[in-house]
């Protein structure tokens, strides 16, 4: 087997290229700062909630933090978390596998843990094993991608996403001022997630009320890279434009780039999600950007904050309601330089 | 499991008879060392919570729809190939068997239906993929990495990139019980690799997937027909993936152009790291078995420890090298 020693010999080498790799990437890409602005947002409740109960272990799960706006999902959930020292978060790795993602739930059921915080890669894939959980008597609180069975879940928080649409196609009709013929573009998000859906349906039903429609649609994938792809695609099909809603502002990076590989700016661009880098902007005034939608990436964070309630028997102080509702819907306010400065604490960084 | 032949041995003629047990032994001890360590370090640092039967449960649940491809990844490696396609058709073959058509098929006959069509889909995927490699003599990378592409553009198409939810509560609980408490789909995977594992050491098939792999113009010489032998396996890989679709079907309880996405390279890492031989000629199905349950205890073990994304995919990374050297030296002291 003497033939093997210089496949050996090789197979130390690609090892030992790999290790001095990973070690130059890990020093390239170790950003700490900035990221810690979204936990100024995130404090307690400062009501008689606060005051330390029962122990809460609370398990939580959420898809591959590939974007910033889920990096800060998960970053604001722990944050929150480590503001009670009555809860216990058990944080799962952050998967786009379904499979594993269910596993990982399956580990929580294991474990007796008194509720889960659930953001699904897929809201439907995941209603099967949330419900198993629920059977198990475990506090299911599910984040952002909703199940398809009430059964699955005790409350659910949700961004508004028809209500980004709208207002973002309220911002445009308001912008138009009656005026017609102007060219809309729109770049999605993922397509197949219902929530996309939902964003374009309001966007669409807004735009229809001042007489505009879509004239360019393209999809990315969240991603910067996606973003960058999709619109400048988008700009070689539309050689001109008025209004061009993106719907996040991470794939929004890419977009940006694109807009100035082309040397665009006749048109006024509207954002979503609502990241910082994209608010300061906004303030600043000095491009396409003049607006964004706010979609908090703080809802894994309530998620968080309503688990421990719903397990220690507690209700939502501001309300009459003794129960802890079913269903959060959270607001998807516009954000323009006039109001910039009221959002920019609590938006994410890219 | 200790008399698997040694495959090297096999290089280039198809091998005859048992070469026995104790190489075969000494090739996947790295192996079970590793499996050993990850599991002395679970109950180290979870415990009970690692050691509970309904937490091996979850390992096996976790590896079985990756591990049913790896067995189908070892014949198609072996045999000197490579599919990158095979979460693509994962992905294809479980929209196909859950649209609103077949299901409401399976509804007037049976769900059985559910899980033909999904199996026929993977199986008629990896035939196209074999055609294309041993008679349009495209390169197996390229060619699959063109039915990656395509068989997931067509997931997305046929699903409008909508999940597509199963209704059909017959093939649900058939494929969520547990008799005698053991899932399954978790039997389902337990005979696929014992199947496997007979093909490939007991049937004159194993022993030409042996030969093509190992020596392509010298298995032609020996009159194995080697293109339609390759036709076979990519064949019978994509038959796994079908399977395959089915349990995630199951587990999801939804067909998704989403579904399986990189799971080709879980599955290669697995095969590899088994000890097959990516250039082909040398390949063990009880290694990849090994190769698939370390990764998934791996990542048990993270998960039950709170560990961090990316310290995960380091230490992924990590194990599949040394996992390799680890073999290879005691493969090549042994022989």
């Amino acid at each position: 087997m003497s033939t093997i020693h210089p496949r050996r010999r090789r197979a130390f080498a690609v090892a030992g290229a790999f290790a001095a790799a990973t070690l130059v990437l890990g020093a390239c890409t170790n950003n700490s700062g900035g990221d810690d602005d979204t936990s100024d947002a995130i404090s307690k409740s400062n009501t008689d909630n606060d005051k330390s109960g029962e122990k809460v272990v609370i398990g939580f799960s959420a898809p591959a933090a590939d974007h910033g706006w889920m990096g800060s999902i998960t970053k604001s959930a722990t944050t929150q978390a480590e503001q009670y020292d009555d809860i216990e978060l058990k944080v799962a790795e952050g998967t786009n596998d379904v499979n594993l993602q269910i596993s990982q739930v399956e580990t929580f059921i294991n474990d007796k843990v008194d509720a889960i915080v659930l953001l699904p890669f897929d809201g439907a894939a995941m209603t099967s094993v949330a419900r198993k959980a629920m059977d198990a008597g475990i506090v299911v609180v599910n984040v952002d991608r909703e199940f398809n069975s009430p059964f699955a879940a005790r409350t659910t928080v949700l961004g508004d996403n028809y209500g980004m649409g709208v207002s973002a196609g309220t911002f445009v009709c308001d912008d138009a001022a009656g005026k017609t013929g102007l060219k809309v573009a729109e770049i999605a998000g993922i397509d197949s997630l219902p929530l996309t859906q939902d964003r374009s349906q309001g966007f669409s039903d807004a735009l229809k009320a001042c007489g505009l429609k879509v004239d360019n649609r393209v999809a990315a994938e969240f991603t910067v890279e996606s973003g960058e792809k999709a619109a400048s695609n988008l700009l070689q099909a539309a050689p001109k434009i008025d209004y061009l809603w993106n719907h996040d502002d991470d794939q929004g990076v890419g977009v940006l780039a694109a807009i100035n590989n082309a040397g665009r700016d006749e048109f006024t661009m509207i954002g979503g999600a609502g990241s910082a880098d994209v608010m300061e902007a906004i303030k600043a005034d000095n491009s396409v950007l003049k607006a964004t939608v706010v979609y908090p990436s703080t809802q894994a964070a309530d998620g968080v904050k309503l688990a421990r309630l719903l397990v220690q028997g507690k209700s939502l102080s501001d309300l009459a309601e003794i129960e802890v509702p079913r269903m959060l819907k959270l607001a998807a306010p516009i954000v323009t330089k006039e109001n910039v400065d009221t959002y920019l604490p609590s938006a994410f960084r890219s | 499991m200790t008399s698997l032949q040694d495959p090297s041995l096999s290089v280039p003629a198809p091998p005859k008879g048992d070469r026995g047990g104790s190489i075969g032994l000494a090739r996947n001890l790295g192996l079970v060392i590793a499996l050993v360590i990850l599991c002395i370090v679970g109950v180290a640092t979870a415990g009970d919570r690692f050691a509970s039967s309904d937490n091996v449960l979850t390992i096996l649940r976790l590896a079985a729809v990756v591990g049913v491809i790896s067995i189908g990844m070892t014949f198609v490696i072996t045999g000197g190939g490579i599919d990158l396609s095979v979460g693509a058709i994962l992905a294809l073959a479980s929209v196909w068997a859950t649209t609103t058509g077949t299901q409401a098929m399976a509804g007037d006959v049976h769900w059985i239906i559910m899980v033909f069509s999904a199996i026929l889909v993977g199986a008629a995927c990896g035939t196209i993929n074999g055609l294309l490699i041993a008679y349009g003599r495209i390169v197996p990378f390229i060619a699959t990495l063109a039915m990656l592409a395509s068989a997931r553009g067509l997931a997305e198409i046929i699903a409008d990139r909508k999940t597509q939810i199963i209704r059909d509560q017959g093939f649900l609980d058939f494929f969520g019980a547990e008799p005698i408490g053991i899932p399954v789909i978790v039997i389902i995977f337990a005979l696929v690799v014992a199947a496997g594992w007979f093909l490939l050491n007991r049937t004159t098939f194993g022993r030409r997937t042996f030969a093509v792999g190992g020596n392509p113009e010298a298995a032609r010489l020996a009159g194995i027909k080697v293109q339609r032998h390759t036709v076979y396996l990519y064949a019978l890989l994509g038959t796994t993936c079908g399977i395959a679709a089915v349990m995630l079907m199951s587990r999801t309880t939804t067909g998704s152009s989403t579904h399986g996405t990189l799971i080709e390279l879980d599955a290669i890492a697995a095969v590899v790291i088994g000890g097959t031989l990516l250039s082909g000629g040398r390949g063990t199905v009880v290694g990849t078995l090994f190769g698939v349950l370390i990764f998934t205890t791996l990542t048990n073990v993270f998960t039950l420890n709170n560990l961090s994304t990316s310290a995960q995919a380091v230490a992924k990374g990590v194990i599949i090298v040394i996992a390799v050297l680890l073999q290879q030296r005691i493969a090549n002291r042994k022989t």
